[in-house]
């Protein structure tokens, strides 16, 4: 085989497709592999799934809804290998979940309302992450209540439970350890929020809908996950 | 019993795929992974819809610390004066934390959000959440129907999906540190379509020059028009 590279390989195969009147005519199908093998070195080859496209197209049934973070490094798709159609996504700050408002956010109301009450989804993950400047922006809300922003600061404070949980409980670790705390804390939090929303309590009391938190963590390479799990005990003797 | 086990199927599976993510991308790139955990430096904002089929790292290929990626119900944008939400928390962020340089906008075909705006009713007042999102957009639905009364309903959603691309795109410049860094050249504001139908993917620049930010009906100019199919 020698020293072929990949490079080498690709320009090997388009010289066979420049016509030469001295060569034999390539026939049509020889022509057609010979382009798809390119395409396939090439990375660039077409969906291999035409009829899960095509079905798309008609309508979405993802078995997830998922709230990640807006960070750049912490994609679900580029993670967890989310295909088309697989999970219907909501990337805020911090992938907080505000309590249940009809006069406010109504933007994470109106994803949650859609993926549960209209798509029906069976599972809802909350993914937090490591290093999230979200979280970090939480821990060092001033006390006064003060703010240097327009938007970031009424939107992390949705966090503030999960900041005075932390506080109290890890408020002798240096700073960055509290952080990493908060990070998960906060998906916690955002489980608990979850259900203050009537359809997912609904849903949840008829063992159609789960909740799950995780956590990646990409400095040590590592995922995290947990379920949301309620228990009734036998009845308490009197 | 049935439910429990079929969702431990799919964790089993999302833990595959995460062991797989590690071993492929994550050790096979561990100088990139080192230095995006100290920070990140994207050049790209991102506002693309929540819809399962239309993730921008799936259909656009982007990379971990390449964008920062915010997704709502409809990829909508509200203004300025509409007050605190998730997409304009996120919005601050990028612009001046990250100090991003472009903002994508993206919509897409078959977009349920859009769907239901064009849906409403002109006069109730809607108690679900959906319809209080999706209203941010009016000002497309408006232009659409002005547009498109010869069409039929599926058309005119289609136009409306592009139409509040170019409302949220006006509206991002009712922010006044984004107008500011549009207007010195610091920022790039672009459209984006996807329409997973026929799988293409048009693109477009704001004009900044010759838009009027102030015009509320959604007139935006642009350039560097491109369709890719």
């Amino acid at each position: 085989m020698g020293n072929l590279s990949l490079e080498g390989a690709i320009e090997g195969l388009k010289k066979l497709l420049i016509p030469n009147d001295k060569d034999e005519q390539l026939n049509k199908e020889l022509e057609t592999k010979i382009e798809k093998l390119i395409s396939e070195l090439l990375g660039t080859t077409p969906p291999m799934y035409p009829e899960l496209f095509s079905e798309l197209a008609k309508h979405q049934t993802p078995k997830f809804l998922v709230f990640a973070c807006s960070d750049s490094r912490v994609s679900p798709s580029n993670i967890l290998d989310f295909q088309p159609g697989e999970a219907f996504m909501f990337r805020n700050i911090a992938n907080l979940v505000p309590p249940f408002n009809q006069l406010r956010y109504s933007g994470v109301g109106a994803a949650i309302e859609y993926a549960v009450v209209k798509l029906n989804v069976e599972n809802i993950l909350v993914i937090g992450h490591s290093r999230c400047g979200g979280i970090d922006r939480l821990m060092e809300l001033p006390e006064d209540g003060s703010t240097e922003n327009d938007f970031i600061d009424d939107w992390v404070q949705i966090g503030l439970p999960a900041k005075a949980k932390v506080k109290a409980e890890f408020g002798h670790l240096p700073l960055d350890e509290q952080k990493r705390e908060c990070e998960k804390e906060a998906v916690n939090l955002s489980l608990t929020n979850l259900q203050t929303y009537p359809y997912v309590r609904e849903r949840m009391a008829r063992k159609a809908l789960a909740l799950r938190g995780g956590y990646y963590d990409f400095v040590e390479g590592c995922f995290k996950l947990w379920e949301v799990k309620s228990i009734i005990t036998t009845p308490i003797h009197n | 019993m049935e439910r429990v086990e079929h969702g431990t199927d799919l964790f089993d599976e999302m833990k595959q795929r995460f062991l797989s993510f590690k071993k492929h991308k994550y050790m096979q790139n561990l100088e990139l992974y080192e230095k995006l955990a100290k920070d990140q430096a994207p050049k790209f904002m991102v506002i693309a819809c929540a819809d399962s089929r239309v993730c921008p790292s799936s259909i656009l290929g982007f990379q971990p610390g390449e964008a920062f990626v915010v997704r709502n119900v409809a990829n909508m944008v509200p203004p300025y004066e509409n007050g605190p939400s998730e997409t304009n928390a996120g919005l601050e962020f990028a612009v001046n934390s990250l100090k991003v340089e472009n903002i994508l906008v993206i919509g897409h075909s078959r977009c349920g959000g859009i769907r239901a705006l064009m849906s409403m009713h002109d006069d109730v007042e809607t108690s679900s959440l959906i319809g209080s999102w999706v209203s941010v957009g009016m000002n497309a639905r408006v232009r659409t129907k002005a547009a498109t009364k010869l069409l039929n309903f599926d058309q005119q959603c289609k136009h409306c999906e592009k139409e509040s691309v170019n409302c949220s795109l006006v509206n991002l410049l009712t922010y006044p540190w984004v107008e500011e860094k549009v207007r010195n050249g610091e920022l790039a504001i672009h459209g984006g379509y996807y329409d997973f139908v026929d799988c293409a993917f048009e693109k477009w620049t704001l004009d900044y020059k010759e838009s009027n930010p102030i015009d509320k009906s959604g007139k935006v100019a642009v350039k560097d028009r491109a369709f890719w199919f």
